[in-house]
């Protein structure tokens, strides 16, 4: 019990007497996030006993749906949680220091969170485990991408422990690991769409590029919304150096948001001159599609947030809030106009055959959207359980500072003098400046 | 930097008798071979490949077939009614669910042909030589079998993800839940080739000969003798993916089949003689 309390008083964290002073209305939301992850946990667990193939939308045409967008949508917020936090924790970047620890936690979360989804796609997940370590394919870019994933995740723990261990140098290792990690990983993710060249729609080196691209967007997006929620919910955690913080994301956001956009209309153009491509691209333009491309992925993802971040100026907090929220939407429908619209054109439909004249309808069944939404509310719960249980991920509380610590004035952690140190020698130590 | 002025019109006509029969076979050969594949993209080749043997496309010329047997399906498409008896066959035989299917029937229809008005194409996998799903798979579950080429499923390690459902150009897998792991085509190995049968399921039901099974390294076979002539167009589905496919399509109307089979030669002139 006393380990406990001096991890706790260690890692700044409340732990479990957080939650108990927490609002009703706090417990509620979280209430309801739990109960639906049990819900769709249930659903999905229904849908592995009864055979997937009776439940699910997808079919042997299109048999990556729902399931395997959300997972996309997951991992790409993890990667970009990654790769923005790293911005400061590994290159140095000072303003971008204060997110490093909430950013690293939900990057943990969401990657969790995909892990949740992608349980309930895969047939047999408990297979994985085995024949993904003893028979290997190397040149397989689906195993490239677990197995990296997996030590992804693995970096980024040790990684956070040490950030909670406030030791600089060894988080800022195992952040750079990470981060190649994450890179590598993701890169593969987008190859295994892009490496397939019977689906003209994904094949090319534009998936792996776009994805690192988008995740960076994504992650800064995601910082942006978490931050300014956790602000809502408490107050205490905005402060000098977290608004500057704020203000260097929402910066790089912007930049990463045109990015994106050059990166759409360069997807659009080129397909709408290519013959296998076109029938895609049309029906994102005027059809079937239109309202996910042009509402979702356009307006909501990219249109809005860009000028909403602007006018922010980076500082209007609640608009940063609803700009970002908003665009995580039209994120998961960005991720959606991937992985579906690459399906829709038969294999079969050059041969000018009968059975692949039409595009291949999908519409997404209960128990994908509930399988979905167990791991969407995973994260949801585990980012409203950390925000209070954790402490708000701040360190900075005077009653918190032990023994012998100091609160560094250029990350806002604490660090510790060695004997005969001033906290200047302490922080060029510990931030390797010399 | 100086060009010499030549004039192509002063030039002596060298002739073509100073051409070795050789140089000519080897220039014919290349325009054929920029022509046929390049015109139509489904040409195998016009030039002669015999004993050279070939893959899918006609610039893709590999020494000889890497298996043996080497089992290959030629399907003479003219020749198919869509009595669908392969497909039952093949279910039957492979205990495949209603749900799924390794093979079926795909149908073409035409406006304004003077002959006909439909065409059926039948479609299964084609046990690719560079197999997409074979390198798309994280557990090696999916495998090209390294004495027959037949592309096979270890059932135990698929991990169900899909990717080789996606991968493959020929739409040729489907999950199958009763064995827990993708299910395809694999040239009825399983169920009748490693018992000792010669033909597949469908190829045996088949009651127009439309699908010719064998194999493809021994000269006197069937398909070996249909993939292997200059009278009839021999193409492959989808060659731009490079996949190197085992399942020659032809039109393969009776007659110019019987001809093929009777081994009879066509007359060329012979330029050594000439």
């Amino acid at each position: 019990m006393e380990i406990m309390v001096n991890i706790s008083k260690r890692w700044g964290y409340h732990g479990i007497d957080a939650l108990k002073k927490a609002s009703p209305g706090y417990l509620m939301l979280m209430g309801s996030f739990a109960l639906l992850a049990l819900a769709g946990v249930s659903v999905g667990l229904h849908g592995m006993i009864v055979g997937y193939h009776h439940v699910y939308g997808v079919s042997r045409e299109l048999s990556w749906g729902l399931l395997i967008s959300a997972y996309v949508f997951c991992v790409v917020t993890s990667t970009g949680l990654c790769i923005i936090s790293s911005i400061g924790h590994v290159f140095g970047g000072e303003a971008f220091m204060p997110i490093a620890k909430r950013a690293v936690f939900m990057s943990i979360i969401f990657m969790l969170g995909g892990f949740c989804i992608i349980f309930f796609d895969i047939e047999n997940p408990f297979r994985m485990a085995i024949y993904n370590v003893i028979s290997p394919n190397l040149s397989s870019n689906m195993w490239w991408m677990g197995t990296l994933y997996g030590a992804y995740l693995v970096f980024m723990v040790i990684e956070y422990y040490f950030l909670l261990e406030q030791n600089h140098s060894l988080s800022r290792l195992m952040g750079f690991f990470g981060l190649m990690v994450g890179i590598a990983a993701h890169s593969n993710l987008g190859a295994v769409f892009g490496m397939l060249h019977g689906r003209p729609f994904w094949y090319g080196p534009y998936l792996p590029i776009y994805f690192i691209f988008s995740a960076g967007m994504s992650g800064g997006c995601a910082i942006l919304f978490v931050t300014t929620l956790a602000a809502r919910i408490n107050p205490e955690i905005m402060n000098q150096r977290m608004e500057r913080a704020m203000k260097a994301v929402c910066q790089v956001t912007i930049f990463l948001i045109s990015t994106i956009i050059f990166f759409t209309i360069w997807k659009i153009v080129t397909g709408m001159v290519s013959h296998d491509k076109s029938l895609v691209i049309m029906s994102m333009v005027n059809g079937d599609y239109a309202v996910n491309f042009w509402c979702f992925e356009v307006f909501l993802g990219m249109v809005l947030p860009l000028f909403l971040l602007i006018r922010s100026r980076g500082n209007n907090f609640p608009m940063i809030m609803w700009a970002t929220g908003l665009m995580m939407i039209g994120i998961f429908f960005m991720r959606y106009d991937i992985v579906i619209p690459g399906q829709m054109v038969s294999v079969y439909h050059s041969l000018g055959v009968e059975e692949a004249r039409d595009l291949i309808k999908y519409t997404p069944s209960f128990h994908e959207i509930m399988a979905a939404l167990f791991g969407l509310s995973v994260i949801c719960f585990a980012y409203f359980a950390g925000e209070k249980m954790l402490n708000g991920h701040q360190l900075e509380k005077h009653e918190i500072v032990p023994e012998g610590g100091y609160i560094c004035p250029g990350c806002g952690a604490i660090h510790f003098m060695e004997e005969g140190e001033t906290e200047e020698e302490a922080m060029r130590r510990h931030h390797k400046i010399w | 930097m100086k060009f010499p002025n030549i004039d192509m019109n002063k030039l002596k006509n060298e002739g073509t008798e100073s051409v070795t029969v050789k140089e000519r076979r080897n220039f014919l050969k290349l325009g054929f071979a920029i022509t046929g594949v390049y015109a139509s993209g489904k040409i195998l080749s016009l030039s002669s490949t015999y004993g050279v043997a070939h893959a899918s496309e006609g610039s893709d010329f590999v020494e000889k077939y890497p298996y043996n047997p080497h089992y290959s399906m030629v399907i003479r498409q003219s020749l198919c009614i869509d009595c669908e008896k392969c497909v039952d066959a093949c279910n039957k035989t492979n205990h495949v669910p209603e749900y799924g299917y390794r093979t079926r029937i795909l149908t073409r229809k035409y406006e304004g042909q003077l002959d006909k008005k439909v065409e059926f194409i039948p479609v299964l996998c084609n046990h690719c030589n560079d197999a997409p799903c074979v390198r798309a798979c994280p557990t090696k579950a999916t495998y090209k079998d390294p004495v027959t080429g037949i592309v096979r499923m270890e059932s135990k390690k698929c991990i169900g993800c899909k990717t080789c459902m996606l991968a493959c150009p020929y739409d040729a897998r489907y999950f199958s839940a009763e064995r827990h792991a993708i299910d395809k085509c694999d040239f009825c190995w399983e169920e009748r080739l490693s018992k000792g049968e010669t033909q597949t399921g469908c190829s045996s039901a088949c009651p127009t000969g439309a699908r010719t099974f064998g194999n493809m390294t021994d000269p006197e076979n069937i398909v070996f003798k249909l993939v292997h002539q200059l009278e009839e167009t021999v193409w492959v589905l989808r060659p731009e993916d490079g996949t190197k496919p085992n399942v020659f399509y032809m039109k393969g109307n009776m007659e110019s089949v019987d001809n093929i089979l009777k081994g009879q030669k066509f007359k060329y002139s012979d330029p050594a003689k000439s």
